[in-house]
């Protein structure tokens, strides 16, 4: 009965300068704020809770619940924190949507803001998206000009300051903790819990942090109501989310739907896999969730969906392969991605992925031995679940499920080179020279 | 785990848990982490990033166990690492030992370790005592099936001159790092880079120049840090290993000495969790090698025709006795601060029952009669428990500083104290002329005082009942300061504790080794006291008189009132004036001298005996908690030189009046025996009033103290350790450098009574006004050549000395 | 062949480049620096922006520029350089008037990223990490971008330049050597890295109306919903 696409973060981002707080104000922006202020600070997370939604950054954890963790009786100042350190192979949602429309963020913090008691929030935007930058710090600016962010916001008695903070290229820095650090000048690397961001974050004080489309989520659950949201989607996967196709489609793109479209039906919608080819497996939610196949293009794209099949629903960042590609060489990229983004910290990520690179280098060049594959799975269980964070997990979760679902082209790998099996230019968008290993 | 309460204090009942391990059951403390839980019954989990004194990590990942229960009858899903659990109440956890998943990751984590760490075991220092090792034998899977390519770098690097690092045998468990940043507060090493790639740094020319850095060497659990001096010196098999206690403050650490062919090869901090913990300072672990160059002495020396003569043991004796035979008891004992108690009781009673003289000071630095009389009401005589433990800084709600840097002058208080300010909110309150570095790290606040201000400045602290205070032994030359810190911490029902500098001064205090003191807190004035000591030592009778104080007793040599001086380890320039102390060694008739090696005092002296290092003799260092030091003899030689104790038995057998003790655990008895006084102790002396010094215009106070790596001579022919020292400088503040017209790293000459010395000027924004500070004895510049004391006037001009 | 060349001796890792010393950091960078500290309720909070304004004066994180965020923040140069050589947007090396970047994590690498890299090797004859010998240009192999709907993809100065190709690469390089009008596809007119790194680091550049709302991929959906008249479920429906 919803319908199959239900564009609502995404709606305006067509619009003449949609980032503009002309626009945003136009199609009913900073709407919600008077509505949440309307509410006591509970009544805003209830609602939240009540609207089932949760966190879009990956994990899906309850993001009214997490919200309800902040200590009331803490006698710090209490911090929010929206995570825009958008770094998963695959995943681009959030940039678009601050790109496009950077003002739903900043409505949306003033209310997660006004929920948990906070009075300074901060958005941590990863460097290397310059205008999204420059976007986002003319909309806290604007915002401030019109009254929405500053001293006692709409006459509110309410006051909130938003800092737009840079990143500085690490990946890690999308781990909770770590940006934490990051966000403390420091290196980002993941910190001990417990404590909880919720009991000790930012400045050791009660801290809340939420991926940029969870908070961006929330103006529209004040404004429509929670039975508004949790109307779309499937019964433990609430509201509405944005899909990133990317990859050998004919149209890659976003697509803003109830959670639980199947990615037959994006493709539908799409045009397919590009023409003349098929597909060859697929990531749900980025390179750290396991890769699927074309078995499991019916499976609901939410979280219980893609838990059944031993995935994620992780960032909903479907990347997609035709039977061009060589497995082990987009898995070696991906290692490689791990490698250099491993922290550093612990033994099994540090150690491991630098281990896993030379080992699945021999299988693209052929020259893997007998036993192999054995070895790298079992390399594969000595890292996960014995890292510090999970991107050691991500790191052997995309290696465990190639060879999964792509055993013999591992083992192909005793005799034969990845470029020979599947020449590489054949999976570029361009005419690649045959031969080349590019 | 041990509890330290005070003397008569019920051990506070311990919140208690029972979680099982392997199957058995245990009882632990609430907020116990498992793996010190499993230690508890035996369970040995291997680990490297984990360190008992250290903020917990979680990053070596090496002590992973399987939690079948988390108490709620749910398992946690993955491998946990026990360095970071808590226990909770019903908790089951399987280690190594029962859950073979917990062995695969322990194995699986060891084969990651040696992926990239070199197999240089045979060269490697750590190599037999490295955890590393011995984990992957115990805990390992035998053999690797890595067979890529090893990570690699340029190495050796050095981090500081006395500390050099390779990278590639470094495992990255972050306990040098931690360690910098969260004990001694000198984060100049990080970890740099990220991944694969990261790796402990400096910056450029920022060296990890720490007080403390040699215990980031100590509790590295690879070979990735060794020392400049230790470096490919020795296999650590081939060592042996001596329990001691250290010599170069009264801080008390134990040591843990290690010693090959009769030297010694390192220093380690000894464990002693009431004291010293795991650690030590730099001074205390590298300089041990003073009386290893040419001018130790091992042979008695005879002054004839006015030059100094190797001689024989009998012909030494006998000139010694000629000597003292004519002066009679018209002679001065100075005994340094390096005696253990015994050898300070031997000069103790040498002095009173051989010689018959109260003429006996150990204080070889500036003093006051002020102080004399403050350590004999308030000091002597006291015991452990008494006063202020180590334990009790960190119970404290506030310690306040009076003339005292710990980071300076008594490295383990200060990281005691850096502990209590970190993990229990201590409060410290430092009197001082600005904020060091080390109160800096001590979150201290400041209350700027000018030297001689500082009881005024104690007045108006506000004490309770959780303070205490600590004076250091530069308050002898403060005014008033020690009598203020006696009755402001007796109203307030604050406590407070005397800090000395160096080991042998709590203990000969003990021994007697001041004019006004016999062992045990006896006073020479109490004729109770005099009859008790007189009949354990089996002589008529005590001089009665209290004796000259070492000022006074320089004063008289060189006035010609004392015929002979007997002079234990000792430097004139640590004196107030170095110039009368050698004018006055020079004037008196007969100089007998005790050291180990060539000094200002064997110059002068007339007849020389050697004695022995303190790695040649065993005997007791009293901290100034008065807690005793073992000192246990390392080299165990049968020609060791004798020790001070052994001289004077010597030369009291040859004087016809024998010692009575002659060996170390002689004398230690016969001190126990005759016990702490228990009559009556003296009343408290009078304060000496504050006279505020009249600082003229255009002058100013002069403050200063000493910097623990400073011109010392224990720490000679450590060149690597020197490199290390803070370079000297005068500090003052803004005002008195715009004044002054002087800008930070201008040269200035300080010019005093006596002459003028020259040091780069270095600006502190919180220094008091009118006031230059200057280290008191740096290399090549002590204050005694001058005879300044903190509080006196100098001029302070720009340009170095013309 | 584009694969990472696995590299295992690091001579030159642990610091910054200590070899050069020059620093254009001057009175107004301090108090820029400074003025950065005092925006964060915590001053070290401000040492990543401070860092990006060192680079922004520097054309890298000078030696200079250590010593004073150490200096202006109260903490030890190690730490700080501890941060500047965890985060890979901070160069050890002059980086080019223009700073390129060619994604060759997995998506974009098979779908032309390896290949684009090649080609612009070739064009600009350096390796990534290397900057041209006039300046022009500093290339690096990146890391996904976030802007896979758009691979492969290039960043010139930390703007997005979606869906290339090797020719729209050797334009794109031909044109800013020419010292052309390049604008970035999601983005505003290139200027250069060293104003991009001043931007990040909090002083804005007055740009954020340029470029387009969004790009064609990023409206995919939105298109085919309006197309199909699909939309979210009315409020007033769901109250019921």
């Amino acid at each position: 009965m919803t319908d199959l696409l239900t564009p609502v973060l995404s709606a305006n981002w067509g619009d003449e300068k949609s980032w503009d707080i002309a626009a945003y104000t136009a199609s009913g922006g900073y709407a919600a704020i008077d509505k949440a202020f309307a509410m006591t600070p509970d009544e805003v997370t209830n609602l939240v809770k009540d609207a089932g939604l949760r966190g879009r950054g990956g994990a899906g954890f309850p993001t009214g619940m997490k919200w309800s963790f902040v200590p009331k009786d803490n006698p710090n100042p209490k911090y929010l924190v929206v995570n825009g350190d958008e770094s998963e192979p695959g995943t681009c949602k959030d940039i678009p949507l601050l790109m496009a429309s950077p003002h739903t963020l900043v409505e949306g913090m003033i209310i997660a803001s006004y929920a948990i008691g906070c009075h300074t929030a901060f958005v941590y935007i990863r460097g290397e998206v310059l205008h999204v930058i420059r976007r986002m710090r003319h909309a806290v600016e604007q915002a401030y000009a019109a009254g929405h962010l500053g001293k006692n916001i709409h006459g509110s008695g309410y006051d909130l300051d938003i800092i737009v903070h840079a990143g500085a290229g690490a990946y890690i820095c999308g781990e909770e903790t770590a940006l934490l650090d990051s966000l403390e000048g420091r290196r980002g690397q993941p910190r001990l819990r417990p404590p909880f961001p919720a009991v000790a974050g930012l400045y050791a004080s009660p801290t809340v942090i939420n991926n940029v489309e969870s908070i961006a989520s929330v103006p529209c659950i004040v404004a429509n109501g929670a039975a508004w949201f949790s109307s779309m989607g499937t019964e433990k996967s609430k509201g509405m989310t944005i899909y990133s196709l990317s990859g050998h489609v004919a149209r890659p793109g976003q697509f803003e739907a109830p959670l639980g479209i199947t990615l037959r039906e994006l493709l539908d919608l799409s045009g397919g896999i590009r023409a003349g080819h098929e597909l060859k497996f697929w990531t749900p939610g980025g390179s750290s969730t396991p890769i699927l196949t074309g078995e499991h293009l019916d499976v609901p794209l939410d979280y219980e969906g893609m838990a059944s099949v031993g995935s994620m629903l992780g960032t909903k960042a479907l990347q997609i392969f035709d039977e061009t590609v060589s497995v082990v060489r987009t898995t070696l990229r991906w290692v490689e991605f791990y490698k250099h983004e491993s922290c550093g910290k612990c033994t099994p990520c540090r150690e491991g992925s630098w281990w896993l690179v030379q080992l699945l280098k021999k299988f693209e060049d052929g020259v893997a031995e007998e036993g192999d594959v054995d070895k790298l799975l079992d390399v594969c269980d000595n890292i996960g679940g014995k890292s510090f964070c999970a991107l050691a997990d991500g790191a052997v979760a995309c290696v465990t499920s190639a060879v999964r679902h792509f055993r013999p082209e591992f083992e192909a790998g005793y005799h034969t080179p990845a470029y020979e099996l599947f020449p590489y230019g054949r999976s570029a968008l361009f005419e690649v020279a045959e031969g080349s290993h590019a | 785990m041990s509890v330290i309460t005070k003397p008569g204090e019920a051990v506070a009942p311990v919140d208690t848990i029972t979680v099982t391990i392997d199957g058995i059951e245990v009882q632990v403390p609430k907020g116990t982490l498992a793996i010190r839980a499993a230690e508890m019954i035996g369970i040995a989990i291997p680990r490297f990033c984990d360190h008992p004194l250290l903020d917990p990590v979680g990053a070596c990942r090496q002590c992973l166990v399987e939690v079948p229960d988390m108490g709620n009858g749910r398992g946690m899903p993955k491998p946990q690492a026990s360095c970071t659990l808590e226990c909770a109440p019903g908790m089951k956890i399987s280690t190594q030992v029962t859950s073979p998943a917990a062995a695969k990751a322990q194995e699986g984590m060891l084969e990651f370790l040696l992926v990239n760490h070199p197999l240089d075991c045979p060269i490697c220092d750590k190599g037999g005592e490295c955890p590393l090792q011995n984990q992957a034998l115990s805990n390992g899977r035998g053999e690797s099936r890595y067979e890529g390519v090893k990570r690699t770098f340029p190495k050796p690097v050095p981090i500081s001159a006395e500390i050099l690092l390779d990278r590639e045998r470094c495992i990255l468990c972050a306990r040098c790092t931690r360690f910098s940043e969260q004990i001694s507060g000198d984060p100049f090493i990080a970890l740099v880079e990220r991944g694969a790639l990261q790796q402990v740094g400096k910056y450029a020319d920022d060296p990890y120049n720490s007080y403390f850095s040699g215990n980031v060497i100590q509790i590295c659990p690879v070979g990735a840090l060794t020392s400049v001096s230790y470096r490919f010196q020795s296999r650590p098999f081939d060592l042996i290993s001596t329990d001691s206690t250290c010599e170069h403050c009264a801080g008390g650490c134990s040591l843990r000495v290690d010693h090959r062919h009769f030297q010694v090869k390192r220093r380690l901090a000894g464990v002693n969790p009431e004291v010293n913990e795991e650690w030590n300072c730099d001074k205390g672990r590298f300089a041990f090698v003073s009386g290893r160059g040419e001018d130790r002495i091992t042979r008695p020396l005879v002054r004839r025709d006015g030059v100094l003569k190797v001689a024989s043991w009998p012909e030494a004796i006998d000139a010694a006795v000629a000597g003292l035979q004519a002066a009679g008891n018209s002679v001065g004992v100075l005994t340094g601060g390096r005696l253990t108690v015994e050898n300070a009781y031997g000069y103790a009673k040498f002095a009173r029952a051989v010689l018959g003289t109260n003429h006996i000071d150990f204080r070889s630095r500036p003093l006051s009669a002020e102080e004399t009389g403050f350590l004999t009401s308030q000091i002597a005589g006291r015991t452990l428990g008494e006063g202020v433990t180590y334990g009790d800084l960190e119970t404290a709600k506030q310690v306040v500083l009076v003339c005292f840097e710990p980071e300076e002058e008594t490295g383990a208080v200060f990281l005691r104290l850096r502990k209590a300010v970190r993990k229990k909110g201590l409060k410290v309150t430092t009197i001082a002329p600005y904020a060091s570095n080390g109160s800096a790290k001590l979150n201290a606040t400041l209350v700027a005082t000018a030297p001689g201000d500082e009881a005024a400045a104690l007045a108006g602290i506000e004490l309770d009942g959780d303070t205490v205070v600590l004076v250091g032994e530069r308050a002898a030359t403060a005014p008033g300061v020690l009598t203020a810190v006696v009755t402001a911490t007796a109203k307030a029902g604050a406590r407070y504790a005397w800090v000395p500098r160096r080991a042998g001064d709590r203990g000969a205090i003990e021994a007697g080794c001041l004019p006004t003191l016999l062992p045990g807190g006896r006073t020479v004035a109490d004729s109770a006291a005099r009859v008790d000591v007189a009949a354990a030592w089996g002589v008529d009778s005590l001089p009665a008189e209290p004796g000259l104080d070492a000022a006074a007793i320089l004063e008289a040599a060189a006035d010609g009132e004392l015929a002979a001086l007997v002079v234990a380890g000792l430097e004139p320039k640590d004196f107030a004036n170095a110039v009368a102390t050698r004018e006055a060694l020079e004037a008196a008739g007969f100089v007998i001298s005790l050291e180990n090696r060539l000094s200002e005092v064997t110059e002068r002296a007339d007849v020389v005996f050697p004695v022995a290092l303190i790695e040649e003799h065993a005997g007791t260092f009293l901290n100034w908690e008065h807690r005793a030091g073992v000192v246990n003899t390392v080299i165990k030689q049968a020609n060791n030189p004798m020790t001070d104790l052994r001289v004077l038995a010597a030369l009291a057998d040859a004087l016809g009046k024998p010692l009575g003790v002659r060996t170390v655990a002689q004398a230690a008895a016969e001190l126990a025996e005759l016990g702490a006084w228990e009559g009556a102790r003296p009343a408290s002396a009078d304060a000496a009033k504050a006279k505020p010094a009249k600082v003229k215009a255009g002058s100013y106070r002069l403050a200063t103290w000493r910097e623990m790596l400073d011109g010392g001579r224990g720490m000679d022919y450590e060149e690597a350790l020197a490199a290390t020292a803070k370079p000297a400088v005068a500090r003052v503040s803004p005002t008195v450098a715009t004044a002054a017209g002087l800008a930070e790293g201008d040269l200035v000459t300080v010019t005093t009574a006596a002459g003028s010395f020259s040091l780069p000027l270095e600006v502190a924004a919180d220094m008091v006004d009118g006031t230059v500070w200057v280290p008191t004895n740096a290399p090549g510049m002590s204050l005694g050549e001058y005879g300044v004391l903190a509080g006196d006037a100098v001029q302070l001009d720009r340009g170095g000395v013309a | 062949m584009s694969g990472h060349e696995f590299q295992s001796f690091f001579p030159e890792s642990g610091e910054v480049d200590m070899t050069d010393t020059s620093t254009n950091i001057d009175e107004t960078t301090m108090a820029e620096l400074r003025e950065l500290a005092g925006r964060y309720p915590q001053p070290r909070s401000a040492l990543l922006p401070m860092l990006h304004l060192v680079q922004s004066v520097d054309g890298r994180v000078s030696p200079a520029g250590i010593e004073a965020c150490a200096q202006v923040l109260g903490i030890t140069t190690a730490q700080v350089s501890g941060v500047a050589t965890f985060y890979t947007m901070y160069r050890r090396r002059p980086a080019g008037r223009h700073h390129i970047g060619v994604c060759t994590t997995a998506l974009c690498a098979v779908m032309g990223g390896d290949a684009l890299l090649d080609c612009v090797e070739a064009k600009l004859g350096i390796h990534p990490d290397e900057t041209t010998a006039d300046g022009a240009f500093s290339l690096e192999r990146i890391e996904c971008n976030a802007a896979c709907d758009f691979a492969p993809v290039m960043m010139v100065n930390w703007e997005f330049m979606d869906n290339m190709t090797p020719d729209k690469a050797e334009q794109l390089l031909d044109d800013l050597s020419a010292g052309k009008d390049v604008k970035a596809s999601r983005g505003a007119t290139l200027t250069s890295w060293r104003e991009a790194e001043r931007v990040l680091a909090g002083f804005p550049d007055g740009r954020a109306d340029e470029g387009p709302s969004a790009g064609e991929a990023s409206l995919l959906g939105k298109g085919i919903a309006d197309a199909e008249g699909w939309t979210a479920p009315n409020p007033e429906v769901t109250k019921l």
